[in-house]
């Protein structure tokens, strides 16, 4: 897959900056002509990655969390990163309702929606290194870019 | 941002969200309603979800926190007017088990018994 654009963004991890990288990358991939449902879908897998890398991955602490979009014809990969302290289980991290955070009401499903939502779900993650999440969207009547 | 605004209907609160929630206003959101069921009177709760158009999976444990809430008086809470997207995160969350999704508000009154 030929890249043909990319962004690349990054923002501290406070909770005020997950509308912003939401918007950022669904603005990015309004390029390929997405249906509204298209971008409603990115915008939520963005949400729940940044979410993570904020609650998760630097809990109480502040560090930052990158945000790479790249347009190929047909779709969108983005790709979330932090430095963080890693996911030690990524199989059990990844199980519907899982949450290692009860306490703050979270639900588990942060990753059901992204896989939900999205095409393609890959995750990597090193302890007291941080965790990659990346993710495919393909855009199936999109513009000369969009198209598959 | 995200605005919640209510009104008492008896034993019934109904809340309007307008915005977004996700992590960062589910944390005002939580309390806002907390507040409003503070009065143990208040049975159920009719949320109106027309005018909010995102939700993430950070919004789920806003739901059933409060849906927990009123189960324990006995109460019922419902929703109307999701929008699509909203309405894929119910679905795939298995919220619309717990928490029954209605067509506009008379239907919801209906639905927890706050029609005269």
């Amino acid at each position: 897959m030929k890249i043909k654009n990319e962004m690349r963004l990054e923002i501290v991890s406070k909770s005020q900056n997950e509308a912003f990288a939401r918007v950022v990358v669904a603005a990015f991939a309004a390029q390929l002509d997405p249906t509204l449902e298209e971008i409603a879908d990115i915008k939520t897998a963005v949400s729940e990655a940044v979410t993570n890398a904020i609650i998760h991955a630097y809990d109480q602490s502040i560090g930052i969390v990158e945000i790479v979009g790249k347009l190929f014809d047909g779709g969108i990969i983005v790709e979330i990163m932090d430095r963080g302290k890693g996911i030690e289980n990524i199989e059990e991290a990844m199980q519907p309702l899982y949450t290692s955070k009860p306490e703050l009401e979270r639900s588990g499903m942060g990753f059901t929606v992204m896989e939900t939502f999205m095409d393609e779900v890959e995750v990597t993650s090193s302890l007291g290194k941080g965790t990659r999440v990346r993710m495919v969207k393909y855009i199936k009547h999109g513009n000369e870019m969009g198209k598959t | 941002m995200l605005d919640i605004s209510s009104v008492r209907k008896g034993k019934t609160v109904v809340v309007c969200m307008a915005g977004e929630l996700d992590h960062h206003t589910s944390e005002s959101a939580r309390e806002s309603l907390d507040n409003l069921i503070e009065d143990n009177s208040i049975k159920n709760m009719v949320v109106d979800l027309s005018e909010l158009k995102f939700m993430d999976s950070s919004g789920i444990g806003v739901f059933i926190g409060r849906y927990k809430i009123l189960s324990e008086r006995a109460g019922k809470m419902v929703v109307f007017g999701l929008n699509n997207h909203i309405s894929k995160i119910w679905e795939i969350s298995g919220l619309y088990k717990i928490i029954a999704i209605y067509e506009s508000l008379d239907a919801s009154l209906h639905g927890v018994q706050e029609v005269e």
